[in-house]
């Protein structure tokens, strides 16, 4: 075995036994932990298989920016984990149900899955040597040349999706009090303030 | 010896030797600039400065680092131990993992790779992970709420930190360090670097690392007055050694950043004179001397006027920038100095 192959092994258990760990850690930070731990385990399966911008956009999005919210949620949120746990007991057999009946269609679908012929050689004609160009580049030229309506497209179905959880969320109340910084730089004294000589005796009217 | 070197233990012993040497170079590196971080603040305040322990007190910061070293070690009750000693080794070990693609001088790099940039910015994205596991395993509301502002802080800056990055990309047409440098390598010297095309980016760049690093005047995670020390409050000796060593290395990373990006790394800015690692050291301190001058000169920034930079100014112009640079780049404008694909790759 090379290097690379101890790296594998090394990767893979890490991600498959932090996913356990996921599930069955009593903690719940300790989950999110520990999902952290098999994304970036699983950054490392892709940079063994040559895809290491995949990779690094893995680091980037998944665990430096999604995780982190997890972990934020979880930290803040009081939850009684006795009795979530009762709860879970008594649906158990309900999950266990579901999920058998879910592997059983997938092992149906995949069962029968045949593949024709020419379709690797199809899939292989549309992407870039990998030889010739390095990952980066590869990945550069299908999203922003050939497939660039389709990328375009589900960025726009993503703006609407944020468009919309913003406008769902967004509650303008009234007589709340709002810093304008702009106007807070351009204040003078002499506009906010006002000097008032005051006669002895007579006092402000 | 050169058939060794070239057998699998042999390419072991080298890679190891060279790690070695960059993190020789970093911890050494790390005692000096403490100690420059100190003096420089002393000046600025018309103080002393460390004086006694060496010579000018050079060796204050060896001193101290023992100090650290040999105090007990005080766990307050009800911390969750195992995350509580992960967190500041997270936060010392990424902060040195990322030099591993930093190239000192041309070729002189412990591991090329072609996305080189994105793995600094994706280690430096994981740092979070230490303030945040050491404020919550704690267990103390100040830390807690230090390291959440803090998360809060570093994600919103690399926001724009990596838009700017954007702009350099599109500049070079590649993600490695070396290609980057080479793309600035010039018949101008200091002209023909990136600060001059990019000028409005350097500055954004340069404040949202002081945001990224949480160094004053974003230090809100620390914020003495307001919540003692941040996430760091709980900790003492050694931990709170690693806490402090990751974050000045943080600090010099992102000095390394800025030279290597806008500043032609190992270039040097005068032609004719040769190129050389000495340059882009020289240049590292000049940025560290003006991120210890900003910690000594600015005030504090308030929270939610760190979050209105961040979202509301920093992020709609690197946005901008990116979409301008991509439009230079694309027609060649102003001589082609955003377009250096020919000599970048």
């Amino acid at each position: 075995m090379g290097v690379a192959d101890y790296a594998f092994y090394a990767f893979a258990i890490v991600v498959v036994a932090s996913g356990f760990l996921v599930v069955v850690s009593r903690n719940p930070v300790h989950s999110v932990l520990w999902l952290i731990l098999a994304f970036i385990s699983s950054a490392g399966l892709f940079i063994l298989l040559g895809a290491e911008f995949l990779a690094m956009i893995m680091l980037i999005v998944y665990v430096g920016a999604v995780a982190v919210l997890f972990l934020f949620v979880v930290m803040m949120l009081d939850v009684d984990f006795a009795r979530l746990r009762a709860e879970m007991a008594r649906y158990v057999p309900l999950a266990a149900l579901i999920g058998v009946v879910i592997l059983m269609q997938l092992a149906l679908a995949f069962g029968a899955w045949v593949t024709a012929d020419e379709a690797m050689a199809l899939r292989q004609a549309e992407t870039p040597d990998p030889a010739e160009v390095h990952n980066t580049k590869a990945l550069g030229l299908l999203l922003y040349d050939r497939y660039i309506y389709a990328f375009q497209a589900s960025g726009l179905i993503l703006l609407v999706a944020m468009i919309g959880a913003i406008v769902l969320t967004l509650r303008q109340r009234e007589g709340v009090k709002r810093q304008d910084v702009l106007a807070q730089m351009y204040r003078d004294p002499a506009k906010a303030m006002e000097l008032k000589d005051v006669k002895p005796g007579q006092g402000l009217r | 010896m050169t058939e060794f070197l070239a057998t699998g233990f042999g390419t072991f012993v080298i890679i190891v030797v060279q790690s070695l040497m960059v993190i020789a170079f970093v911890m050494i590196a790390l005692l000096f600039l403490v100690y420059a971080d100190r003096k420089v603040w002393a000046a600025v305040q018309m103080r002393r400065g460390p004086n006694v322990v060496g010579p000018f007190g050079l060796l204050q910061s060896v001193a101290d680092a023992l100090k650290y070293v040999v105090k007990e070690v005080v766990v307050p009750a009800g911390v969750d131990r195992p995350v509580y000693f992960l967190a500041p080794l997270v936060s010392f070990v990424l902060a040195i993992v990322a030099w591993s693609v930093i190239p000192f001088n041309e070729r002189w790099v412990l591991s090329d790779i072609n996305v080189a940039i994105l793995f600094v910015f994706a280690v430096s994205s994981l740092e979070v992970y230490g303030v945040i596991m050491g404020g919550w395993a704690s267990n103390s509301k100040y830390a807690f709420l230090g390291s959440l502002r803090s998360a809060a802080q570093m994600i919103s800056y690399e926001v724009s930190l990596g838009l700017i990055i954007i702009g350099v990309i599109i500049s070079t047409g590649s993600l490695n360090f070396g290609q980057i440098v080479a793309a600035q390598d010039g018949a101008w010297g200091i002209f023909s670097w990136y600060w001059l095309p990019h000028l409005p980016m350097v500055v954004l760049f340069f404040i949202s690392t002081l945001a990224e690093t949480n160094r004053p005047p974003f230090d809100l995670p620390e914020a003495e007055s307001e919540l003692v020390a941040g996430f760091m409050v709980e900790y003492s000796s050694t931990p709170y050694l690693l806490y402090m060593a990751g974050e000045y290395i943080a600090i010099f990373l992102m000095c390394a950043l800025i030279s290597l990006l806008f500043f032609g790394g190992w270039l040097s800015p005068i032609p004719g004179l040769p190129d050389g690692a000495f340059w882009l050291v020289a240049k590292m301190a000049v940025f560290f001397f003006l991120f210890a001058m900003v910690k000594a000169i600015t005030p504090r920034y308030r929270y939610d006027q760190l979050m209105r930079l961040g979202w509301k100014v920093f992020l709609p112009m690197s946005l901008g920038w990116v979409v301008l640079v991509a439009f230079f780049a694309k027609f060649e404008l102003f001589g082609g100095a955003y377009a250096r694909w020919a000599i970048g790759g």
